[in-house]
C-alpha cells in the first residue's frame, strides 16, 4: 500500500533514533534469549554430569548430600562404607560393575579421588560418553596420578610432574603427605563435569599415604618410606561411596531396596538422574529470578521504543497534517505509527536473535572450554519462539498508545500545522 | 443552489455554504457563524481577514477535515456535512488541492515524490495524471516545468534541500496534480519576498485556469487582491465576534 513505502521512508529519515531503538530492543531480546538458552542448556548439561550409572551407594544420610559429595565433591560424607559391604555388592549377581570412590584429600585445593581402573572404564557423562585421555595413560603404580583437564590446565602440569597430596580438603593445608609424592601419568580430556577438577589416584595409593597416619595426623615416631609401604597390604578398610551398574535396568528399584535395607551396615542407594533433578529444582528460584530480570530488560527496551515514538510524534504532527491534507485518513495515520512500532520491534527482535547467534559463535567455544557448557545456537526452541512472539506482541501493544495519540492529533489539528 | 443533473453544462458551484456554525469546543464561543458563502465553479477568490478571524478554520471545514456543528457545506455539489470522516477524506483526496503557508513538503521525500503524493491516496487523481502525461512522474515534471522548476536533477532532490520559494512552487504542483476541481491555499505567499509573491500568485492563477480549478486563496496581503476575480472579507461574512 501507498502508506507502507511512506512509513519506510519516514523511518529512514529518523534512522539514528530508530537505530538506537532497534539496538536497545535487539540487546534486550538477545539477553532474554541468551538467559533462556543458558538456563535450559545448563539444566541439560547438569543432568548429564553422570550417566550410565544405575545407583550411587554411600553411608546412610541425605540423598542430596550423597550426590553432592560423591559426584560434585562438595561437602563431606557423614560416614564411610566398609570394604566388606562394598565387596558384598560388587559380587552381587545382579551387579555388572562397581566403581569405588574414596575422598578426603586434596592437591592445591583440587579434590583427590581414590578409585580403581574400573572408573576409567565405567564412568560416563553426557550422552553416554566415556572418559578419554588427552595425554598419558591410566594409573598402574601405587604412586601414579591421573589429572582432570582443569587441574592440569590451571596448574600447568604435564605427565612426569611430581605432586604432593595434602591431607584434608582445604585450599591451604599444613598436613602434607610430602614424604610420598605422586607422579602424573595421565591427563583426561575435558568433560565439563567435576571430573575435570579432580586428581585421580588408585585406592592403593590412597591407602599408602595414610598407612602411617591415624585420626588425621601422622603417628608420632612411625615413618614409613614409599618402599616400605609398597610391602604392606594396601586393601582399604573403608571407602566413601561406590557407583553401581546393573545387568538389567529393571532391577534398579529392587536393588535399591536391597541396599537400603542391608543388614550389615546402614547404607543408602540413590538414582543419580532423579537426585540430580531434585538438586536442580532446588536452584529453580535463582533460575526464575534470572528469567524475570531479563524479562524486565525487555520491558526497558520496549519502553525506550515507546518514549522514542512519543517524542517523535510531536515533531511529526506536521508530517501528519500534510498527509491528511492530501487525503490520508486518520486510520492511515494510526496504521503509520503502529506499523512503525511493529517494524521496530520486528527488526529489533530479528537483530537480537542474530546477535545471540553471533555471540554464541564467538563465546560458545570459550564457554565450552572454560565451563564445559556446550551451548547449541540453532535452531531456537519452541519456548524461545513463544518468547519472541511475546516480545513482538508487547511491541505492538507499546505502539498502540502513540498510534492512538497520532490519530487524535490528526483529527484535532485540522488544517493548522502545529510546530 | 439550483442545479439540474441532466444539464451537464451547468456544473455545481465549487463551494456553497449555508447557515454554518463552528466552534472548536462545545463550551467555547462560535468561531464561525456564516449565513451564506459561495464560490463559483472556476472562480478565483481572494479571502482576506485579520489573524485569528477564522480563515484557516473555514478552509478546514471546506476541505472536510473539520465538521460544522450546524449548517451545510457543499463542495462541488457534494454535501460534506452528511458524509462520514473517511468519505470526506476520500473526497478531499479526489477533488481538492491544499497549499499551506509553510512546510508543505515531507522532507524525506524527493521533489517528485512530494508532487505525486496525492496520487497515492486517490486513484482518480492518479488516473487523470497518467492520462495527461503518460505517467504520474511525467505529469509531476510537466507541472514543475510550468511553475518554472525545470532545472535538471531537481525532481530527484530531497525536498528538504529546496529554498522556501521553490518549496511553495512544489506545493503548488502537488495541489494541481491529477486535475483537482478546487485549490485551497492558506497564506501560501507569506514566507516569500514581494517579487516572488506576485510571481507565485500569477503562476498559481494560470495553472488553476488551465486545469479549470476554482481557487480559494487566503491571505492578509491585500497587494495581491487585484489578481483575483473577486475579493471577500471574512469578518463581513462571519457573524461570530472575532477573537483576533
Ligand atoms: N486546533 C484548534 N483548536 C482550538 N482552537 C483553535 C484551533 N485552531 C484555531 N483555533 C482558534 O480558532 C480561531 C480561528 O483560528 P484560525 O487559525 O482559523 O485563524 P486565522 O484567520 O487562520 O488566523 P491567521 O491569519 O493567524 O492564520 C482562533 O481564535 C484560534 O485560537
Ligand atoms: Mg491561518
Amino acid at each position: 500500500m501507498a502508506i507502507l513505502s511512506l512509513a519506510g521512508k519516514s523511518l529512514w529519515n529518523r534512522r539514528l533514533t530508530s537505530a538506537l531503538v532497534v539496538l536497545s530492543i535487539a540487546l534486550s531480546v538477545a539477553l532474554l534469549l541468551g538467559v533462556e538458552r543458558l538456563r535450559t542448556q545448563a539444566r541439560a548439561s547438569f543432568a548429564n554430569t553422570l550417566s550410565g550409572t544405575d545407583l550411587i551407594v554411600g553411608a546412610r544420610g541425605s540423598p542430596l548430600n550423597l550426590l553432592l559429595y560423591s559426584v560434585f565433591r562438595i561437602g563431606d560424607p557423614t560416614n564411610n562404607v566398609s570394604w566388606r559391604s562394598y565387596q558384598t555388592f560388587a559380587a552381587h549377581p545382579q551387579v555388572a560393575w562397581t566403581v569405588p570412590l574414596s575422598l578426603g584429600d586434596s592437591h592445591q585445593g583440587f579434590p583427590v579421588l581414590g578409585t580403581t581402573e574400573a572408573y576409567f572404564q565405567h564412568y560416563r557423562h553426557g550422552r553416554n560418553q566415556s572418559l578419554r585421555f588427552a595425554e598419558g595413560r591410566e594409573f598402574t603404580d601405587v604412586f601414579d596420578a591421573v589429572l582432570g583437564a582443569a587441574v592440569a590446565d590451571r596448574l600447568g602440569y604435564s605427565p612426569g610432574q611430581s605432586i604432593v597430596i595434602a591431607h584434608g580438603v582445604g585450599a591451604v593445608s599444613f598436613a602434607l603427605h610430602d614424604d610420598k609424592p605422586f607422579q602424573v601419568v595421565g591427563i583426561l580430556a575435558r568433560t565439563g563435569t567435576p571430573v575435570d577438577q579432580t586428581v585421580h589416584i588408585s585406592l592403593d595409593g590412597m591407602e599408602a599415604i595414610h598407612a602411617d597416619w591415624f585420626g588425621g595426623a601422622p603417628i608420632p615416631g612411625l615413618r614409613l618410606s614409599p618402599e616400605q609401604v609398597r610391602q604392606l597390604d594396601l586393601t582399604p578398610k573403608t571407602i566413601t561411596a561406590f557407583l553401581v551398574g546393573l545387568h538389567s535396568k529393571t532391577t534398579i528399584f529392587r536393588m535399591q531396596r536391597e541396599i537400603n535395607t542391608f543388614a550389615g551396615e546402614p547404607l543408602l542407594a540413590i538414582l543419580p538422574g532423579l537426585t540430580l533433578q531434585q538438586l536442580w529444582d532446588l536452584m529453580g528460584l535463582a533460575e526464575n529470578a534470572l528469567l524475570v530480570v531479563s524479562g524486565l530488560v525487555v520491558l526497558v527496551g520496549l519502553t525506550v521504543m515507546l518514549a522514542a515514538l512519543l517524542t517523535g510524534l510531536n515533531e511529526r504532527r506536521r508530517e501528519m497534517a500534510i498527509l491528511r491534507a492530501v487525503g490520508a485518513r486518520p486510520g492511515h495515520i494510526f496504521a503509520l505509527v503502529l506499523g512503525e512500532s511493529l517494524v521496530l520491534a520486528l527488526v529489533g527482535a530479528t537483530l537480537g536473535v542474530l546477535l545471540l547467534q553471533g555471540g554464541l559463535l564467538v563465546a560458545g567455544p570459550l564457554l565450552e572450554a572454560r565451563l564445559g557448557l556446550a551451548i547449541a545456537g540453532w535452531p531456537p526452541s519452541r519456548h524461545e519462539l513463544l518468547l519472541l512472539a511475546a516480545v513482538l506482541g508487547c511491541g505492538l501493544l507499546a505502539g498502540l498508545l502513540p498510534a492512538w495519540r497520532a490519530y487524535r492529533y490528526s483529527l484535532a489539528d485540522g488544517m493548522t500545522l502545529r510546530l | 443552489m439550483p442545479e439540474t443533473a441532466a444539464d451537464l453544462s451547468t456544473m455545481p458551484p465549487a463551494v456553497a455554504i449555508t447557515g454554518l456554525r463552528f466552534r472548536w469546543r462545545a463550551n467555547q464561543p462560535w468561531v464561525l457563524d456564516i449565513p451564506t458563502f459561495h464560490l463559483a465553479n472556476g472562480e478565483r477568490l481572494f479571502l482576506a481577514g485579520p489573524s485569528g478571524s477564522g480563515k484557516s478554520t473555514l478552509l478546514a471545514l471546506i476541505a472536510g477535515i473539520s465538521r460544522p456543528a450546524e449548517g451545510r457545506v457543499t463542495v462541488l455539489g457534494a454535501e460534506l456535512t452528511t458524509r462520514s470522516g473517511p468519505a470526506r477524506d476520500r473526497f478531499r483526496a479526489d477533488h481538492l488541492g491544499v497549499i499551506f503557508q509553510l512546510f508543505n513538503l515531507l522532507p524525506y521525500l524527493s521533489v517528485s515524490d512530494n508532487v505525486t503524493l496525492p496520487c497515492r491516496f486517490s486513484t482518480r487523481r492518479r488516473a487523470r495524471a497518467e492520462a495527461a502525461a503518460g505517467s504520474v512522474a511525467a505529469e509531476a515534471r510537466r507541472l514543475l516545468a510550468h511553475l518554472g522548476m525545470d532545472e535538471p536533477g531537481l525532481v530527484r532532490r530531497p525536498a528538504a534541500e529546496l529554498s522556501v520559494g521553490q518549496q511553495q512552487r512544489v506545493a503548488a504542483a502537488r495541489a494541481l496534480i491529477g486535475g483537482p476541481d478546487l485549490i485551497v491555499a492558506d497564506e501560501p505567499t507569506s514566507a516569500l519576498d514581494t517579487d516572488r509573491r506576485l510571481d507565485f500568485v500569477d503562476l498559481l492563477r494560470q495553472e488553476c485556469a488551465s486545469v479549470g480549478a476554482a481557487l480559494l486563496f487566503v491571505s492578509h496581503d491585500r497587494t495581491l487582491a487585484d489578481r483575483f476575480d473577486r475579493v471577500a472579507e471574512l469578518p463581513a461574512l462571519n457573524r461570530a465576534p472575532s477573537a483576533g
